[in-house]
Formats: C-alpha cells, sequence, structure tokens
C-alpha cells in the first residue's frame, strides 16, 4: 500500500504536510472502523507535539489523536462534524486541521511514508 | 422423592427405619428452591469436570480464608414466613395512614395497569439492552418514554434516566462545567435542601466551589442577589421549579440572567404532574427531573427515577443511556443503545459519567403512566392537584399564616404556626393524618413553618381535620396569650 | 450447512409500532374521580405560567397500552424465558415473592419523611438487611444509601479520600488493574483522582511485583475485583492487602462477582478494607431492563465515622432511629436513604436462603462455570489455564482465523435460543467470551447452552459467512449502529411518522 510521499507520519498513525495540515491515515481509519465523530480544537488553539489535541470515535471505540507537531490551530474542518465517514473514504484526503508550525524542524525527527510503510507492516504482523 | 412415598406405602417395619436414615440424608430442612439441581445432577457434574467434590473447585481459596461456619444470618424461611415477617414490617410503618407529606416525594394513584405490565418477565427479568436483536421491547420503551420527556420538558432530547432527581442535578452541574469550561456554580437555597447536599459532596470532590443564593418575601429566588452572584466563572445557575416551598419561580428573568454572564441555566423538577399545568421551563439549557410522582411507588425514599433533558448541541456531554432509532439490514426500523461512546464501559476515565447501572425498570413505570394519563389526563391530573391545594391553602389562611403568598404555586404551600409544627403533627398523628414537614431543620429562620403537599388523592376531609387541628391550636395559643395579658394588667 | 437448533425456534410475533404512531384525540385510558372541592381558574392562578397545550403527548386507550407494552415484551429476552451468560452480570433467578413483598402497602406507600414512630418497620429493614450484608461479607459496617454499583464505587472512593485527609496526607493516586471493570477508572476520576494502570500477569492476576513497585505514599488506594473479572481468585489477596496497607494505603473491592464468595468466603477476611455490594446481581434483585439497582457500600471500623449519612441507631429504648450528628460524615450521596424497595427484595431473598441456601447457591454458581468450561475446552481458547470460579472467560482466537470474533459468535448463539455472553470484555483478553451462567441454571440448560456452542464452531469451520451474518432468526437482524450514531434520531417527531 504507497502512501503518499508529499507528508511524514507519525507511529500513532497520524500525517503532515510540509504546510501543517493533518489528518489520519488509511491503517487508522480501517483499524477504527466506521467513523461516527470526529472531535477537534477550536481555531487559535495551541497544540503541542505528541500530547493529544481531540479524539476520533467509532460506534464502540474512541481514539486519541496525537499532535504530529506544534502549533496554533489556524482551521478545522467543518465539513467532518455532518460528515465524519469522509475519513473512511478518503483518509489520506480528509485533513482535520491545519496549523501554523511553531518549530518546522520538528516534522524531521518523523517518519517518511516508506518508513511508516515498513512500520505498518511490522504491526499489522505480515 | 416418590420413590420415597411409594416405599413408605410398603409399610414395612424395617424399611421404615431405612427410608427414614434416607429421607434425613436428603436434609428436607436445607433445600433451596431457587437452586435447580437435584444431587444427582450435582454428582454427574462433578465426575464431568473431573473432581470428587465442591471442595475441589474453591480450592483457589487459601484454606486460612475459607469460611469453616454457617453465617450468622436468619434461618432459612418458608415463602409463607416472609411474607408474614414484611407484612409485621408494613404495620409498625403507618400502614392505613393518609399524608400531607411531599418535600420531593409524592403520592399519587398508580394505574394497576403499571404493575401488571412491569411484571411481566420479560420486562422485570431482562437485562441492559446492550445486544440490541434480542431486546428491542426494552429499546423502543425508552424511545417513547425520551420522546415524551423531551415533549412534557420542553426540551429537544432526553436520556433513559438516571438514579434520581437528587444526583440527576449533580451530572447536570457537572455536564455544564464540561460545557462551559467554568469551574463554579450558583445554586438558589429554595432547591431541595437534600439535592443541595448531595450537590455539596459531588462538588467538592470535583473541585467546583458553590454559592448560594436566598429567596425572598414572595418564595422565589432573590433575583438582585442573583445578579450580584453570577460571576464569568460560573458554569451554571441551578434552580428548582416548582421549589421547594411549591412556588414557581420566574425562569425566563432567571435565564437572562445566566445567559447574559455565558453560564447555563439548569432547572431541577421534583414534582413531574407539575408539567401537566405549569409551563415548562423552555429558556433552561438542562432539565434535572425527578419523575417518580408519575407511577413511582413512594417506597420510602426509593427506586426512583431521575432524567436529564436538554438541547441537541449538548447530547454529547450528557450522561446516561441513549435509545436511538436506526434500521437493520432489511431496512426495518429498529432501536439500538446509541453515543455510547460517552459512557463508561468505553471512555473508562474520560467518561461523562460513571454511570452504568440506570432506573430501567421504574422508568417503564413512568413511560406507561405518562402513557394511560396522555395529553388531556396529564393536565387534568395536574388541575385536580392544584385544585386540592388551593381550597387547603385558602383554609389555612383563615387562621394561621401562609407564606409565599406573592408567586404562583402549584401543589404545595408553607404554613406558619404559632406552635411548633411538631406538637401539632402529633395530635394529627392521632387522626393517622401525617400532617406537613416541619421545616426547621432545614430553614430555621421560618420558624414554626411546614410545608404541606395535597395531591388528587387528598380528600377534603382530610383537609378540613388537619385545618380544625391547626384552628383549635391557634385559638389556644391566643386564649392563653389573652389570659397571661390579664394577668400582667391585674 | 445449517445446524437444528433444539432450545428455540421461530414463532408469530406481533408487530407493534410506537404509542404516538396510534394516538388520536379523544381516546382516553385513564379517569379521575370528581373533585370534592371547588373547581380552580387556572388562568387566574397561573397567569403566563399556565401551560395551555401538552403538544405530542399521546392520547390511546387502555386496551392499546396493554397491547402496546405486552407485544412489546414479547420482543425482549429475559431470564424467565432462559440463560443469560453476561459475565460479571450474575443474571440469577429474580423470586417472585421479592416483588410480592415489596408492594405490601405500609412498605410502598411509605414516605421517606414520615415520623420515625410510624417508620419502625422501614427502619428494621434497613437495620436487618444491613446485619445480613456486614456478617456476609466480614465487614464492620455499612452504607445502603448508594444507587448502584457504580454509585457505590463513588461512595466508597469518597470514604477513602475523607480517611487519608484525616491522617493529613490526601493522597493523590488510585491503582487499577487493567482487567477492570471501566466503572472502575470511571469513578476514580469522578472523585478527583489520577489512575494509574496496574498489569496483569501471566496468570490473568494482579502483577504483586508491580504492584510493589507502583505502591507509594501518594497512592489512595487499590481497587480490586476478587474474584477478578477472569473469574480467577486473587490467591496472592493477603499479600496485595499487606502491600497496601505497609504504606497506608486501602484495598477497595469491587463486589461484582461476591457470588463466588458468599457464604465460602469473607472479603473482611482477607484484608479488604471497603467495598461495594451490587444487590441486583448477588442478590436477586431484577435487572429490569438496565436498573434499578442498589450499591451498599460496607467498610471497616476504621472508615466507620465517614460513612454517609444519616445511619441506622438503636435507641435506648429499643426503637431504631436516624442518626444525623455525623461530623465526620462525607455527607449523602444521594436524597433520602436509598433504593428501599431494592432492600425489601434483597432481604426476601437472604431469608428463603438462610445459610445453607446462600452457601448451596455459591457451590453451584462456581459448580456450573467449571462444568462449562470442560464442556467447552479445546472448542475455544482459553487464555489462561488459573482455575474458575463462578465465571470463566474464553477467547476466539480458533475461531478469528476464519474472520469470526467474538461478537459474531454471540450473534449466532441468539439463534439458539440464548442471550448472548459478554463480548469483548475483559480488555486484556482479545476476543473475550465472558460467560457466568450463575447457580440457577439447570444441568439441561448448560447442556444446551454447550451443545449451541459447539455447533456454533462448527459452523464458523464449514460456513463462516452464515455465523457472520447472524442473527437470523430474529425479528429484527443486525441494527446499523454507525448511522444511528453519526446521525442520533433520539426521539419521535410528528414528522418521522411512518
Amino acid at each position: 500500500m504507497p502512501y503518499p510521499t508529499d507528508r511524514k507520519y507519525t507511529k500513532e498513525h497520524e500525517w503532515i504536510t510540509a504546510d501543517g495540515t493533518i489528518g489520519i491515515t488509511t491503517y487508522a481509519q480501517d483499524s477504527l472502523g466506521d467513523i461516527v465523530f470526529v472531535d477537534l480544537p477550536k481555531v487559535g488553539a495551541e497544540i503541542s507535539a505528541g500530547k493529544t489535541f481531540g479524539t476520533v470515535e467509532s460506534v464502540k471505540a474512541v481514539s486519541d489523536l496525537y499532535a504530529p507537531a506544534s502549533g496554533t490551530v489556524t482551521a478545522v474542518n467543518g465539513e467532518l462534524a455532518t460528515a465524519p465517514e469522509k475519513v473512511n473514504k478518503d483518509a489520506h484526503g480528509s485533513w482535520m486541521v491545519k496549523i501554523a508550525l511553531k518549530n518546522p524542524a520538528e516534522l524531521d525527527s518523523l517518519l517518511s511514508a516508506a518508513d511508516y510503510e515498513k512500520f505498518v507492516s511490522e504491526e499489522a504482523g505480515h | 422423592m416418590s420413590l420415597v412415598v411409594s416405599i413408605l406405602s410398603a409399610s414395612n417395619g424395617f424399611r421404615r427405619s431405612a427410608i427414614e436414615s434416607i429421607v434425613s440424608h436428603i436434609e428436607l430442612e436445607s433445600l433451596m428452591r431457587y437452586l435447580p439441581k437435584s444431587p444427582a445432577d450435582r454428582e454427574a457434574m462433578l465426575k464431568a469436570i473431573g473432581v470428587r467434590s465442591i471442595d475441589d473447585l474453591f480450592e483457589p481459596v487459601p484454606p486460612e480464608f475459607r469460611l469453616k461456619r454457617d453465617l450468622n444470618i436468619p434461618r432459612q424461611m418458608a415463602e409463607s414466613e416472609i411474607v408474614d415477617w414484611f407484612k409485621l414490617r408494613a404495620r409498625e410503618n403507618g400502614d392505613g395512614y393518609t399524608s400531607f407529606l411531599g418535600a420531593g416525594a409524592y403520592l399519587h394513584y398508580r394505574p394497576v395497569v403499571i404493575d401488571a405490565l412491569v411484571q411481566r418477565g420479560e420486562f422485570l427479568t431482562s437485562y441492559t439492552p446492550y445486544q440490541a436483536e434480542f431486546a428491542q421491547g426494552t429499546l423502543q420503551a425508552i424511545f417513547e418514554f425520551q420522546t415524551m420527556v423531551a415533549e412534557l420538558t420542553g426540551m429537544e432530547v432526553a436520556n433513559a434516566s438516571m438514579y434520581d432527581g437528587s444526583t440527576g442535578a449533580a451530572e447536570a452541574v457537572m455536564m455544564a462545567v464540561r460545557i462551559t469550561g467554568r469551574h463554579s456554580a450558583v445554586l438558589a437555597r429554595s432547591l431541595h435542601p437534600e439535592y443541595r447536599e448531595v450537590l455539596g459532596t459531588y462538588a467538592t470532590h470535583q473541585g467546583i466551589p458553590l454559592k448560594t443564593v436566598g429567596f425572598g418575601e414572595s418564595g422565589r429566588i432573590d433575583l438582585r442577589e442573583l445578579q450580584h452572584t453570577v460571576s464569568d466563572d460560573t458554569a451554571c445557575i441551578l434552580i428548582q421549579s416548582p421549589n421547594f416551598f411549591g412556588t414557581i419561580e420566574d425562569v425566563e428573568a432567571i435565564a437572562e440572567i445566566a445567559h447574559q454572564h455565558g453560564a447555563l441555566l439548569i432547572v431541577s423538577i421534583a414534582e413531574a404532574v407539575s408539567l401537566g399545568i405549569v409551563e415548562p421551563p423552555r429558556a433552561a439549557d438542562i432539565i434535572a427531573m425527578e419523575a417518580q410522582s408519575f407511577g413511582v411507588p413512594l417506597g420510602f425514599g426509593g427506586p426512583y427515577c431521575g432524567v436529564l433533558a436538554t438541547k441537541e448541541k449538548f447530547v454529547r456531554q450528557m450522561p446516561g443511556r441513549l435509545a436511538g432509532q436506526t434500521v437493520d439490514k432489511k431496512g426495518k426500523r429498529g432501536f439500538v443503545l446509541t453515543l455510547a461512546t460517552r459512557e463508561q464501559h468505553i471512555r473508562r476515565e474520560k467518561a461523562t459519567s460513571n454511570i452504568c447501572t440506570n432506573q430501567a425498570l421504574v422508568a417503564l413505570m413512568v413511560n406507561i403512566f405518562m402513557t394511560v394519563y396522555g395529553k388531556v389526563g396529564l393536565r387534568e391530573l395536574a388541575k385536580q392537584n392544584l385544585a386540592k391545594t388551593t381550597y387547603a391553602a385558602e383554609q389555612f389562611a383563615k387562621h394561621a399564616k401562609v407564606r409565599f403568598t406573592g408567586a404562583p404555586r402549584f401543589n404545595e404551600f408553607v404554613v406558619e404556626t404559632s406552635e411548633d409544627p411538631y406538637a401539632i403533627n402529633s395530635r394529627l398523628l392521632g387522626h393517622k393524618i401525617v400532617g406537613g414537614l416541619p421545616l426547621k431543620k432545614f430553614y430555621p429562620e421560618l420558624g414554626h413553618a411546614a410545608l404541606w403537599c395535597c395531591t388528587e388523592l387528598t380528600t377534603r376531609s382530610m383537609i378540613d381535620t388537619a385545618v380544625g387541628l391547626v384552628a383549635d391550636s391557634e385559638r389556644a395559643v391566643r386564649s392563653m396569650k389573652e389570659h397571661e395579658e390579664q394577668e400582667v394588667t391585674r | 450447512m445449517k445446524h437444528m437448533t433444539r432450545k428455540a425456534t421461530r414463532h408469530v410475533s406481533q408487530n407493534e409500532g410506537l404509542i404516538f404512531e396510534k394516538s388520536s384525540p379523544g381516546k382516553a385510558a385513564w379517569k379521575l374521580p370528581p373533585l370534592d372541592v371547588p373547581e380552580v381558574d387556572t388562568a387566574k392562578l397561573l397567569g403566563k405560567q399556565e401551560r395551555k397545550d401538552l403538544g405530542n403527548m399521546p392520547e390511546v386507550s387502555e386496551i392499546e397500552i396493554i397491547r402496546h407494552f405486552t407485544r412489546l415484551s414479547t420482543w425482549n429476552y429475559a431470564i424467565d424465558l432462559g440463560m443469560f451468560p453476561l459475565g460479571s452480570c450474575t443474571m440469577k433467578y429474580n423470586p417472585r415473592v421479592n416483588e410480592f413483598v415489596s408492594r405490601v402497602e405500609g412498605l410502598a406507600n411509605g414516605h421517606p419523611y414520615q415520623p420515625e414512630k410510624i417508620s419502625q418497620g422501614a427502619l428494621r429493614i434497613i437495620k436487618t438487611l444491613s446485619d445480613c450484608l456486614i456478617e456476609i461479607t466480614g465487614m464492620d459496617a455499612i452504607t445502603l444509601q448508594p444507587a448502584a454499583g457504580a454509585h457505590g464505587e463513588l461512595t466508597g472512593l469518597l470514604l477513602v479520600r475523607a480517611y487519608h485527609q484525616s491522617t493529613g496526607n490526601a493522597r493523590k493516586k488510585i491503582l487499577i488493574p487493567d482487567s477492570a471493570h471501566g466503572t472502575n477508572p470511571a469513578t476514580a476520576a469522578t472523585a478527583g483522582y489520577a489512575v494509574e494502570n496496574l498489569k496483569s500477569n501471566d496468570r490473568g492476576m494482579v502483577d504483586v511485583s508491580a504492584l510493589a513497585a507502583q505502591m507509594n505514599e501518594d497512592v489512595a488506594a487499590l481497587m480490586v475485583t476478587n474474584p477478578n473479572t477472569l473469574g480467577v481468585f486473587e490467591q496472592e489477596i493477603h499479600q496485595i492487602a499487606e502491600l497496601m496497607h505497609a504504606k497506608g494505603g486501602l484495598l477497595y473491592m469491587d463486589g461484582a462477582n461476591m457470588n463466588a464468595l458468599v457464604g465460602k468466603a469473607r472479603p473482611g477476611d482477607f484484608g479488604v478494607d471497603v467495598m461495594h455490594l451490587n444487590l441486583h446481581k448477588t442478590f436477586s434483585t431484577p435487572h429490569g431492563g438496565g436498573g434499578p439497582g442498589s450499591g451498599p457500600v460496607a467498610v471497616k471500623k476504621i472508615l466507620e465515622p465517614f460513612l454517609p449519612k444519616p445511619v441506622v441507631i438503636t435507641k435506648p429504648d429499643g426503637t431504631l432511629a436516624f442518626e444525623y450528628n455525623r461530623p465526620q460524615s462525607v455527607g449523602r450521596v444521594r436524597a433520602f436513604y436509598g433504593n428501599f424497595g431494592m432492600f425489601i427484595r434483597a432481604l426476601a431473598y437472604i431469608f428463603a436462603n438462610g445459610p445453607d441456601g446462600l452457601r448451596q447457591t455459591t457451590e453451584d454458581a462456581v459448580l456450573n462455570a467449571n462444568y462449562i468450561r470442560k464442556g467447552l475446552e479445546g472448542v475455544y481458547d482459553l487464555p489462561y489455564s488459573t482455575p474458575s470460579m463462578h465465571e470463566v472467560v474464553f477467547s476466539d482466537k480458533v475461531q478469528s482465523k476464519k474472520g469470526v470474533k467474538t461478537m459474531d459468535l454471540a450473534k449466532r448463539l441468539i439463534d439458539y435460543g440464548f442471550h448472548p455472553y459478554t463480548t469483548a470484555f475483559p480488555l486484556i483478553v482479545s476476543g473475550a467470551l465472558m460467560i457466568e451462567p450463575t447457580e440457577s441454571e439447570p444441568k439441561e440448560e448448560l447442556d444446551l447452552f454447550i451443545e449451541a456452542m459447539k455447533s456454533i464452531a462448527e459452523e464458523v469451520e464449514e460456513d463462516p459467512q452464515f455465523v457472520l451474518d447472524a442473527p437470523h432468526n430474529t425479528r429484527i437482524s443486525r441494527l446499523d449502529e454507525t448511522q444511528a450514531a453519526r446521525k442520533p434520531v433520539l426521539r419521535w417527531k410528528p414528522e418521522n411518522a411512518g
């Protein structure tokens, strides 16, 4: 499964582009099952690398969203409030929040598409 | 057992002693009729498991903790003995008395269809409807309950029940704290005193400071004091309407104060029957109701039926179970528990509440009651309550002081007597009537005041007897005073 | 190839819509007697507070109500119909004498504020039940105020906090095993504590060395369930208690699994300081579709001063009374005295059993669980070889190789006429099947259950898709829970009609 190379990835299955757009990976939405609700911060909120900034809910489970990098939220994808299933349909095309990066160098320590793919196949056990 | 009978009928002396020993071996004395196993069954099962005795299965319990004696509890009783024991307790519990007590627990007539239906095994002995395909009866009933509560309270959505009105109010406050992100709350002193105690307990441990605002001459919350008490850190104002004294609050004015400050308004309703004739608090953000009046027995304080109702935008912050409508694979309408991710079994320490078991069976009683009375009956029922109470208040007013007359009330009112109400009530007890609740322990500044409640079950003759005794008491006190004055002037 | 079920078949089941769909103006199921006082002018009395319209409240006749709810009831499964093998729920027989005695008039109509002189009956019931439960648990004192297990847990933790505050070190943390029921961490958080997870060892029990490492003077208590949620008795419970006590901590026990202990062992004897009971589990009060319950909290002497008020005392003249003068009390956790109706039922159950009955009940509960364990060993994966008490936990490891999970197996079990066992809990077992038959099941029902589970395992091998599509025999097939959560419809509206 080729992961888009235009972004970086975390072990918590989030992705982030160089301009601070954040979402979750296809692997994540598949593990969660049908997503019913996405709880995101408001514009202006500060998020910190490695700390939780929201949650994704399926019918039977809730998963925390971990910030790939630190910054201030500049935009929130309002479509997900009424159509959370978009994340299931196209996880890589459904952004959740956009942030103004506090320290772009934080992205350097994240996984590349190839490294993330390797990580996922190890975790899935095949 | 039939084997024993047929051998006994053979009437052989030698055989009889052998049979007697079999009978004692079977230990008729301690047969437990709820256990569906014969000794033969137990033997067969132990053999299948591969152990010699049941004690082998208790091996995991360290020997020093295995109980080697009988529990020191009453001996096993026959069913008739159990019934007699409780009937005796009932006789020691004011059986046959009538009462003017309200104060958060109300005696209304319970239509007999309620018990006829809730005692059906499929309702009584079923489980929480987590497996929806097998529990559509419970789920549809909950959905109807939610609909009717929302309709009656003027809110958009209601949950499937909380433990009771007092804990429901506490949960509502915590909900307001979550929604607003603020950390303090303002309560009305005219909110039920025991509800306020419960709030104190919950709030202390959540670190939520509480401020209390008093009531005025009308019995309503002091609006000016309220204005001064609400701040930018107030998550909510919590009032009761009709309040503890039976007085109906000016909900719109209070809502305005709350919303001006960005706080939520929570209204607690303790007497659900009021919703038949009193406009619901539509300006509230959350309603925490006690639905006991709707067909739940007084039962010495519980189980009762709390319920939360609110606006749709707050539903994800509301605790308690929710039944939602959906469809099955074939497109047929069905119901499921939904938005479960709010709850403890998924969210664990981040849950909206720790509540698991709720009050489902009593909620079903409430459901049936609301259905029996319905749109017209609930209004007529409330009107009768109002009529009885109005008559009673007018009669009492002829002899003693009826307080809080400056605002409308529902089915409770406060009477202040010259004599201590405990003394008057003692005499009333001789007529097998329980008088109004003396308020000194809750509101000492009200002196010799008592809270009287009339429902559709209160009879005119009860009222006249009580009024008569109060009249006698006032006359006696007055003539004693006159006598003392005469003594002084002499 | 689809297997025949012996226990259940299809039957004709009545359709029934929502009550609002039957409503029409002019129908009534009520009648009030005539007023014996003057009518009132409600507009004059209430002014703008008068309610003129009750909106969409229904108007139906009495027979429609009887049929409505009777039809709904036939769509439910219930203990009266057959076994609910739900783990840690203890779905035992709900004796009918309990229902009868709770409806006796002086008790059913008792007002909580009636004078003590005419409340001696209720007080005696509270005292007698309290004494029995204290004896059963081996503790020193008890409160009956909490409305359910979770409420009891909260009360218990409030007592823990009050105790620590009185010693001068409030402490901030609660340790909770990863096998615990969700109410445990939820309660700890509601009580304002930080939750720290405690890992289980490879036998599914509390890891005592991990506990020793995590226990310090900032930990207020450990919340343990014994037997734990795997149905396994914590054999090192005494060391666990000592570890806690040595550093000034308390041992809280979740009493959900008391059905394995009553009359055989007492938590107070093995070091528990505070615990809650579930009257709706161990003591036969009915589940009623989800409640009411009752969660008494029993404590050792050191916690007695902090109990919620009021407590019941015996006066010098022998009468009973409520005592409110309790300066160290944590306060009230609810209005009035507790779910009194449940006290009556639980006490009736204790009376019907006596000491021998209670002990026999516990023995049968453990016997039944072990019989099922033996019957299904080798058919379903058993993650822990430790002996089971009153419940047994299997996993779907074997079946999931064919893509069939514990929830799917549970749905197929419905077709065989049984309510599912607890799926996917405890969390420490992946794909758990948690089974607690209780003592109320005859050998015949257990044999039918074992047969059904074996049959389903065969079906998984032969035709997994058939199991995945289950249930097949119910009025409603699997419901779309995703839609229910994405677009919640939580009430009927006139526009929704049809």
